[in-house]
């Protein structure tokens, strides 16, 4: 009772042990010295830039680019200006990892299953794959099959025969192109119409599963869609095409397509280096689904071969799909090695021939990196809605 | 009460000794029949399996031991022997001036001529035994490619190999690195084992001064050292040093980055986020190139600054931002409790940080941390592209040397060899080390 009420109560402490107060000020100087830091560089770059007599600007996209291109999705020229350059690279880079990325899948699954094999010889093959390829430069391995391997092929005289009309020589591999003729869409259409209704089947059969039960030969039958309706589309309309086949002519080929070998090489590299990263990952993927979920299906007399469909992969896949990501986005990342064989992607023309040629170092420097900010945010932002979907609801 | 007397019939047991298992289950016969052969679906796997790998070995053995060439120290020791197996339409063949021509024998080993590499068309450049024929025409015979015997020649590495490892760093002074990195791996070694004194001190010692002991002894221009400038530092060693540097300065770095992006402050926390996604989501080469062309034009007019120096910055900050994922990583995984318990302490947020969650955090992360070593390491290879003489490039002068020409294949087979041996090693530990964390669990 004696005792003051003042000295009860905790003594006021002072504002400078006020963490509310700290975080004000230590933002205030963080954002403060990031100002500053910009200001400084703009103000050196801007002094430099007058120094050396570049005017800075995107106005040079509009000027002709004045070099050839060898490999290009879409028309280009040397009269073309630098921005359509510039949608050759994206579209080179965007074409590459495409293509990338499933190879990668197709035999990074492969691996991964047979790291995992019950027999002891394949088992031990994938693991050598996996090891020998994830621990050697990327870099090594794309030289490797570009030097090794590509410019090692006989000449376009001695070319190798791979098939009728394919040739496979140092300047890559020729094959004859099919050129369209009237009632060739039917084809494409077709194909669409096997994917939509193979979704819908899937669908369908799921219900009637769920329901009653009764299972249906999804795959199969799907698979069937997909090739059957081109395939009869095309018998339908007589088959529309006619072909371009490569000739021998002087020093190359003329007609038909090429696969030039720079692609080759960096295609191989990328989807070999990576597959070896997707094994591992998918290895990781099976072995995490608990043995006791394959008891229990085994016990509810379920074949193997629906217990690997139906319980170990739904499972494996939550855990596959993240790391799958991102190692999908490593691929279009290392895709950009492809200047040191000369593949001309985004970083190739962009960051080596453009901007030696216009001299727009920043511009040139600041459009690729926001197109791979793009690119990899875009892919990052798939596997977050993806996540968010699989994710387990747990209590 | 009568009791039944078993009287001498009472059966005692004695047990035999058990069977031996069945002779097809145990054993070297019954790991085969289980491991390859467990039924006919498997045991053509296996076949094939087995031809994949006798293909693979016998081709490479052939290659790399049998037919290669490793003594001498000139590409004259290398000159590949061919074997030419000529079949009757070679053999006997009709010249324009109407001769015909008939060749001794069916095969013969000739030595190639010098200069020539293996990528050309041989059959233009080969005329095994000359012949003399009428109107002073040589004969020449087709040989098939697959008919030279073309071995390693090892040769080419046992000459450059110096420059491998160490680029054009005096050969003099070479000892001065091979000491630094010496003693550098030891150290590294003693922190790593488990159970030493000092490990804390050791690993204080690797962050702070040894850095700059090495940067002394590898540079010189002091205690009558002999200076040597950093464009000369090549090969392995400058894939260990721009690896090194680059872990050291992006560890901080990183940890700073990932504290920022938990922090409750929103100005800092945006700001660590966009670093931290920025730099990942961009390729390290277009960081090398802003490091080569754009960071001069950052800095005021007139300042020069070294090569390695800007590709050192741009690789360690690139780093940093993915030793900050790991490190949010390991943070993630400490259970709420600690700081809770930190927080009652009464602990400030730094000395909770020093003292609480980081020596566990850290402690999680080194396996992450190791598996991104090994990806730094393998992409030091990049730096070629703005023109330091790593380990690769220092091959790929070696082969364009033209008294070297044609050799790649041997250049990247070694090259790859080592980058192998040491992210390989690097792996296992790591594996090693996540095992033994997570017995504690």
């Amino acid at each position: 009772m004696a005792v003051a009420e003042g000295a009860v109560r905790p003594a006021k402490a002072s504002w400078f042990y006020d963490a509310r107060v700290r975080a004000v000020v230590y933002q205030v100087v963080m954002a403060g010295s990031v100002v500053f830091f910009f200001a400084w560089l703009t103000n050196n770059t801007l002094a430099n830039l007058e120094q050396r007599g570049i005017s800075s600007g995107f106005e040079f996209l509009n000027h002709p680019a004045g070099f050839g291109i060898t490999f290009s999705l879409i028309e280009v020229s040397e009269a073309s200006p630098y921005k359509r350059v510039f949608l050759v690279g994206v579209l080179n880079t965007l074409f590459v990892s495409a293509i990338g990325v499933v190879l990668a899948t197709l035999l990074g699954f492969t691996l991964g299953v047979m790291r995992l094999s019950k027999n002891f010889i394949i088992s031990r093959l994938a693991a050598v794959y996996l090891e020998t390829f994830r621990n050697v430069p990327l870099l090594l391995q794309m030289l490797f099959w570009y030097t090794g391997v590509m410019l090692a092929f006989p000449t376009v005289r001695d070319a190798i025969i791979i098939s009728d009309n394919v040739y496979l020589s140092i300047r890559g591999l020729n094959y004859p192109s099919i050129v369209p003729e009237p009632g060739f869409m039917a084809i494409p259409i077709a194909f669409v119409v096997g994917i939509v209704a193979t979704i819908i089947m899937r669908k369908l059969v799921k219900r009637r599963r769920d329901a009653t039960g009764q299972d249906f030969p999804t795959v199969w039958v799907g698979i069937g869609l997909v090739v059957g309706l081109p395939v009869l589309a095309a018998l339908v309309t007589g088959l529309p095409w006619s072909r371009d086949i490569p000739e021998l002519r002087g020093f190359n080929f003329r007609g038909g397509s090429v696969v030039i070998p720079e692609f080759m090489a960096l295609l191989l590299a990328l989807s070999m280096y990576t597959a070896a990263f997707i094994g591992e990952i998918v290895r990781a993927g099976i072995q995490a689904v608990s043995h006791g979920q394959s008891e229990a299906a085994h016990a509810l007399g379920v074949k193997p071969s629906t217990t690997l469909r139906l319980v170990i992969i739904p499972q494996a896949m939550r855990i596959i799909i993240p790391p799958l990501i991102s190692q999908y986005l490593n691929l279009v990342k290392n895709s950009s090695l492809a200047p040191v064989i000369g593949y001309q992607e985004i970083t190739h023309l962009w960051a080596g021939t453009v901007l030696n040629q216009s001299g727009q170092a920043l511009e040139c420097m600041a459009m690729i990196m926001a197109t791979y900010c793009v690119i990899s945010l875009s892919i990052s932002g798939i596997m977050n809605w993806y996540n968010a979907r699989v994710a387990l609801v747990e209590r | 009460m009568s009791q039944i007397d078993y009287g001498e019939t009472q059966a005692v047991f004695t047990p035999r000794p058990d069977l031996p298992p069945p002779a097809a289950t145990v054993g070297v016969l019954g790991w085969v029949r289980a491991n390859l052969v467990p039924n006919w679906f498997n045991a053509v796997i296996t076949l094939v399996g087995l031809g994949v790998i006798y293909y693979i070995v016998s081709g490479l053995l052939t290659w790399a031991v049998f037919d290669a060439h490793f003594a001498g120290n000139s590409r004259q020791a290398c000159k590949p022997n061919v074997n030419i197996v000529m079949d009757k339409v070679a053999t006997t063949g009709i010249l324009p001036d109407g001769t015909t021509l008939q060749l001794e024998t069916t095969a013969a080993r000739v030595a190639v001529p010098e200069g020539v590499s293996p990528n050309v068309r041989w059959e233009r450049r080969i005329e095994p035994r000359p012949q003399r024929v009428a109107g002073g025409r040589y004969a020449r015979v087709a040989v098939e490619e697959d008919h030279i015997i073309e071995g390693a020649c090892w040769v080419f590495i046992f000459v450059r190999f110096d420059q491998f490892i160490y680029g054009f760093y005096p050969k003099d002074e070479r000892w001065r690195p091979t000491v630094v990195i010496g003693v550098g791996l030891l150290l590294i070694f003693y922190m790593l084992t488990d159970g030493l004194p000092h490990r804390g001190r050791v690993a204080m010692f690797l962050l702070l001064p040894f850095p700059v002991i090495a940067y002394f002894m590898f540079s010189g221009g002091v205690l009558g050292l002999e200076y040597v400038s950093n464009d000369k530092w090549g090969g392995l060693l400058l894939t260990i040093i721009i690896s090194s540097v680059a872990i050291t300065g992006a560890l901080p770095l990183g940890i700073a980055l990932a504290l920022g992006r938990r922090s409750v402050m929103p100005i800092i926390r945006w700001f660590c986020i966009v670093v931290i996604e920025f730099f990942r989501s961009v390729p390290m080469i277009t960081i090398l190139f802003m490091a080569m062309v754009v960071l001069p034009l950052f800095l005021p007019p007139g300042t020069v600054f070294d090569q390695l120096l800007r590709v050192l910055i741009g690789v360690t900050i690139f780093i940093a931002a993915y030793t900050a994922e790991v490190v949010r990583g390991g943070l993630q995984a400490l259970p709420k409790g600690q700081y809770e318990a930190a927080d009652a302490l009464g602990l400030g947020y730094f000395k909770m940080m020093r003292l609480i969650i980081l020596p566990q955090a850290l402690r999680i992360m080194i396996p992450a941390i190791v598996s991104l070593f090994i990806g730094i390491f393998k992409d030091t290879t990049l730096v070629q592209i703005v023109g330091l003489n790593d380990l690769l490039t220092m091959m790929q002068l070696g082969v364009a040397d033209a008294e070297w020409t044609g050799l790649s294949k041997e250049g990247y087979v070694v090259c790859g060899l080592i980058f192998f041996l040491f992210c390989f090693s690097m792996s296992r530990y790591s594996m090693y080390l996540e095992r033994k964390l997570h017995t504690g669990h």
